[in-house]
């Protein structure tokens, strides 16, 4: 049984993924708001990967504090998306992706 | 407690915000014991609430060199002073005109004020960030407030949509923006933006141009740039017309910060290669924008594209990289910042219960109906033309100056192209409301006294600014030096 320690590149490769599949979920899903609201917070949370990566190794703690307000921020975040979704709930009957298309031009 | 009190004159710099913080609270106090019982009177509340903020910001906050406090997290200088005393005024102003809109949509609540102060005050964080921390803080309390205030309107169906497309475009542009946050706390080790200045010098490493990339992407779908401007048209146009004032006016002022102290001040060291990427965003920009405005029909949207035009002129302003490139850019961003709040409130005046004054064919023979409401939006309209000698000409000039000492004669061809044929979409508004039949059965315009005379200062203003403009001139240059 080989042991592998962990590395940067390894712990950024994973962030680099989970970033790339919020951005690919939010641009390929055309059925369901509420999909993008969790690719949202995929995004968020690939960004505070790279955040702990970095505090990790460099060894200065501040980039582990931004992460908590990060948390805290993606938090109120959904909070207001999902009370905007409520609204358009009300309105429309659908939160289907596509029946978001009166506004053009 | 003896520490504590020894702690309290450092922090005076940072009065703006915490007497923001102390109001936010304040007005949800009076809006649920007296507002409910007298609507509007927390609307009166909040304008007094931002007079005093102003008042104890003019005495305690204007520093006369540049200050550190809170650990590097807050920069309190003299830039800071003038652009929060504009974004006070600001606020104020539109929250002024935007009340008998929001009177006779039911919609004058206690909440809605305070959304517009913790926009404000997120407003102010970003002015006055020192490190990418409070930047993220402020960028995300500005967005999140808006977010909810384009969604006010719980009837407006059209509202709630647009609510949706900003906040799922917005909440990409944070994830962005802290990702490129994270790269470059990963390459420097640091949060502290004065720090990374000194140790970002060289530009044209993989990393550095890889966390940039991300964050100049943010700082664009904030500002409103081409290719990601597809937010605003849709969020100007579907918002309360209210919002729309407000989204339009004081986070510009914001993101104009935001784009300083990121991008021009911490990671100035990388500003070959940040110049770079403007560049084609800048042209985009400023194309699109004005072309893409002259089909509108509806003058909301074609005050969007008109956004995205000028937003255009302001990251030009930042690609010429001089003092005297960011000084243009700041006249240009508090003008059109004066100008855009005028031509809003035009629209809210121009619309009554039930009647949306946003089509292009309400404005048709204005000149007859309110000969004073015509004049106004004019005058606004020859601004955002650039017509001398209103302000918005020396607003342009001083951009195509900076272009020009720095050697962009091909920028300065665009700019100048474009700007004509901004002119011509604004010019038809005045040919519209001077020229052609008012059509029957339009409603009255709205004549409250004290909204109708701003109104008739701030084109005034626009005026006086374009008559006399080395006050204001002068001011901005001296900020950014």
């Amino acid at each position: 049984m080989s042991t592998h320690a962990i590395t940067l590149a390894d712990l950024l490769t994973l962030s680099g993924v989970l970033f790339a599949l919020a951005v690919a979920g939010i641009f390929l899903n055309r059925k369901n708001v509420i999909l993008l609201l969790m690719c949202v917070e995929l995004l968020l949370l690939a960004a505070n990967f790279n955040f702990i990566a970095f505090s990790r190794v460099s060894g200065d703690i501040n980039g582990q504090v931004f992460v908590f307000f990060v948390l805290t921020v993606a938090a109120a975040e959904s909070a207001i998306g999902l009370a905007i979704l409520v609204v358009l709930f009300r309105e429309r009957r659908s939160i289907n992706v596509e029946d978001l298309n009166t506004l053009r031009g | 407690m003896h520490t504590f009190l020894h702690l309290v004159p450092g922090m005076l710099p940072a009065i703006p915000e915490i007497f923001l913080g102390f109001a936010i609270c304040a007005v949800l106090l009076f809006e649920v014991f007296v507002g409910v019982k007298r609507p509007g009177a927390t609307a009166t509340f909040t304008l007094l609430m931002l007079v005093v903020g102003a008042a104890l910001t003019v005495r305690y906050a204007d520093v006369a060199h540049s200050m550190v406090l809170f650990g590097g997290m807050y920069i309190a200088d003299p830039l800071a002073f003038v652009l929060k005393l504009a974004a006070f005024l600001c606020v104020a102003v539109a929250l002024l005109y935007s009340r008998m809109y929001l009177e006779n949509r039911d919609i004058l609540r206690g909440e809605y004020h305070v959304l517009a102060l913790t926009a404000l005050l997120g407003i102010f964080v970003i002015i006055s960030a020192g490190s990418l921390l409070t930047v993220y803080i402020g960028v995300e309390l500005l967005a999140l407030s808006v977010y909810a205030m384009v969604a006010f309107d719980r009837e407006s169906g059209v509202a709630a949509e647009s609510a949706m497309k900003y906040f799922v475009l917005g909440a990409i542009a944070s994830g962005t923006l802290l990702y490129g946050m994270s790269i470059i706390y990963g390459l420097t080790g640091t949060l502290d933006l004065a720090v990374i200045a000194t140790k970002l010098t060289a530009p044209g490493s993989l990393g550095v141009i890889l966390g940039l990339t991300f964050i100049v992407v943010a700082v664009a779908f904030k500002l409103g740039a081409v290719p990601f401007h597809m937010w605003l048209p849709d969020v100007y146009e579907g918002a309360p017309t209210s919002v729309t004032l407000f989204v339009g006016t004081a986070p510009k002022i914001a993101y104009f910060a935001l784009a300083l102290r990121l991008l021009a001040h911490g990671l100035a060291g990388t500003s070959a290669d940040w110049t770079v990427m403007l560049m084609p965003l800048a042209v985009l920009t400023l194309i699109v924008g004005n072309v893409v405005a002259i089909v509108q029909t509806n003058l909301k949207r074609m005050l969007a594209y008109s956004t995205i035009g000028h937003v255009g002129f302001i990251l030009l302003g930042f690609i010429a990289g001089t003092p005297s490139g960011y000084t243009a850019a700041l006249y240009y961003t508090l003008v059109y910042v004066l100008v855009a709040l005028g031509a809003f409130g035009v629209i809210l005046l121009a619309s009554r219960k039930s009647f949306e004054a946003d089509k292009l064919d309400h404005y048709k023979g204005l000149y007859q109906r309110d000969p004073l409401l015509a004049l106004v939006m004019m005058v606004l309209m020859f601004s955002l033309a650039g017509v001398p000698p209103f302000v918005g000409f020396w607003a342009k000039l001083r951009i195509i100056q900076a272009l020009w000492e720095t050697r962009h004669p091909g920028l300065v061809i665009v700019a100048v192209v474009m700007s004509v044929v901004g002119a011509f979409y604004y010019l038809r508004v005045v040919k519209l409301m001077y020229f052609d039949a008012p059509p029957e059965n339009l409603p009255a315009t709205l004549r409250p006294l004290g909204p109708r005379f701003v109104i008739g200062v701030n084109a005034a203003a626009t005026l006086a600014l374009g008559i006399l403009p080395s006050p204001l001139l002068d001011l901005c240059s001296r900020l950014i030096h």
